[in-house]
């Protein structure tokens, strides 16, 4: 049997398996982790005709270097993406949304994300890896998860699991939509937070700094005054959280989030908006807007739509 | 026995019981997750006990908020609750300078010696109320009120993996490298979390009882190389 193997030449940033995600362990401390933009991981997946929870290669800024180094491969990359492919020695120059076939010494180079903050690169028949915990999922902070729960590095090799191009010439017209400002619900401790800071953190731009990370979005803008306690007890967190610490500046909870955390909470980002929100890099600006709990239910019902119709496209 | 339940953004209940921080309440916050747990509720994505809180997190392809906290105020639970694993688990800690990295701040601002602090920590049995924040990392207490210390003004940006330190009343291990600001006052070389070991990851859950004992550093690096 031909064996389809890839070698990492270059491991380019924050690259990691990542698929749905793991339930059920926040009580032990691990998070939920799983593909940062849920959207574009499926729209991968389905590209090359893998089941919605197999594991890709999410990367952040820079992707990988990949060479096949025996067999064939059927892949796509998802996400806002410059990438190159050398195929036979010739370059082309790689389109998102679409798959390519590739054999033994061809290549593909992410470059990097344009405006953006991750991307996907999935195979077809998927990466013969090991699930830890019920996910491929790499937590990086916990070593658990797929690649012994760590970064894919250079010089690393991959199997893939069975490859097949009988999805090749698939391919989806999709612009990444960019947002305006991110809706949130009030948060636990709204009341913690001055009437002024609370108008502030609605209606003023707060700038993402690059202390952003898989773990948590740190942001700069108008200082969030206490009133109450800059302290609460500790208690449970989940993704999109907004907590606000002593020195007023917010910071927002994503999929790597420590299980449990002790700021008062300002507000939290809807379901709907998490994808869009985890896109936006360092140094853009972002908004704020509240809104009630029954209009997120609904944008959250009318964003799964608008997935599922993308996905039923392809 | 739930005071209070809101929503923490729109796919988590947050289930409120009260403010105190006590055995009685924390018992309760247990109880209700091992019983919630237990019943496989359609939705329910992760439970996350605390002190006094008890967040449920739940897909919202599945349920919504209003669905939910119907479901889990009328919930039933058992009251013959009762944890099968009564045992202390005993922590070795070496306590030699090399690791009690804040034993001097604690001796000044406690105004007693180190011989004094260990005595009033070590050999102790302290409760497990929480798992969590890093995988595995129990939070304990209560510890004796002559030893009791707010958190560093500056948080260290790495804690080194086994760190056993103490805040308030309450004392805990950090089962990997991390930021923290605990003040340390000894390590431990066993290991908290195993990731290898998927049916029982953690050596403490809530609910248990753990004490704290003494080790030398040849000891210390012995158990450190076959771990």
């Amino acid at each position: 049997m031909e064996l389809n193997k890839i070698t990492v030449l270059r491991e380019g940033i924050n690259s990691t398996f990542q698929d749905l995600g793991r339930s059920n362990f926040y009580h032990i401390g691990l998070p939920f982790s799983g593909a940062m933009d849920k959207r574009n991981y499926l729209i991968a997946n389905k590209l090359v005709g893998n089941k919605y929870n197999e594991a890709v290669i999410e990367f952040a800024y820079q992707g990988p270097l990949i060479k096949i180094e025996d067999g064939n491969i059927n892949f796509a990359i998802s996400g806002d993406i410059k990438f190159n492919i050398k195929k036979n020695g010739k370059l082309i120059t790689g389109d998102c949304y679409k798959n390519y076939n590739l054999s033994k010494n061809d290549e593909v180079d992410i470059i990097s994300t344009n405006n953006s903050v991750y991307g996907y690169f999935a195979v077809s028949g998927g990466f013969d890896l090991k699930k830890n915990f019920g996910s491929f999922s790499t937590h990086v902070r916990s070593n658990v998860g797929a690649n012994n729960g760590n970064k894919i590095q250079k010089g690393e090799k991959f199997f893939i699991k069975d490859f097949n191009d009988k999805h090749a010439n698939k391919n989806l017209k999709y612009m990444n939509s960019k947002i305006e400002y991110i809706r949130i619900l009030k948060g636990t401790n709204f009341d913690y937070f001055f009437e002024q800071s609370i108008k502030e953190f609605t209606s003023k731009e707060f700038l993402v700094t690059k202390l952003s990370d898989r773990m948590g979005m740190r942001l700069e803008g108008p200082k969030i005054k206490n009133l109450k306690e800059t302290n609460i007890r500790s208690e449970g967190l989940i993704k999109g959280v907004i907590q606000v610490p002593a020195d007023g500046n917010p910071i927002i909870m994503l999929s790597d989030h420590g299980t449990i955390g002790g700021y008062p909470k300002i507000g939290v980002v809807i379901s709907a908006d998490y994808d869009r929100l985890v896109q936006i890099p360092p140094s853009k600006k972002i908004k704020f807007k509240l809104i009630e709990l029954k209009e997120a239910e609904k944008l959250y019902k009318l964003y799964q739509m608008e997935t599922e119709n993308l996905l039923s496209q392809i | 026995m739930i005071k209070n339940i809101s929503n923490l953004g729109d796919a988590a209940l947050y289930c409120d019981f009260g403010n105190d921080i006590d055995q009685k309440t924390n018992i309760k916050v247990i109880k209700y997750f091992e019983n919630i747990n237990k019943k496989n509720i359609d939705g329910i994505t992760n439970l996350t006990p605390s002190y006094n809180k008890l967040i449920i997190s739940f897909d919202l392809n599945v349920v919504n908020f209003t669905e939910l906290k119907k479901k889990i105020e009328d919930i039933e639970i058992s009251e013959s609750y009762i944890r099968q694993d009564q045992k202390i688990i005993k922590i070795p800690t070496c306590c030699d300078d090399e690791f009690a990295l804040d034993i001097e701040r604690l001796s000044l601002k406690l105004n007693l010696t180190k011989k004094e602090i260990l005595e009033n920590y070590l050999n102790k049995e302290y409760f497990c109320y929480m798992t969590g924040f890093i995988a595995g990392m129990p939070f304990l207490g209560d510890i004796d009120k002559k030893i009791r210390l707010e958190r560093l003004e500056t948080p260290r940006v790495k804690v080194p993996k086994g760190a056993v330190g103490i805040t308030e009343q309450f004392t805990n291990i950090y089962t990997f490298e991390s930021p923290g600001g605990w003040n340390i006052l000894g390590s431990t070389p066993i290991k908290i979390f195993d990731q290898k070991n998927e049916k029982q990851p953690i050596l403490i859950n809530p609910g248990d009882r753990v004490l704290f004992y003494e080790i030398n550093k040849k000891e210390y690096f012995k158990i450190n190389g076959i771990k």
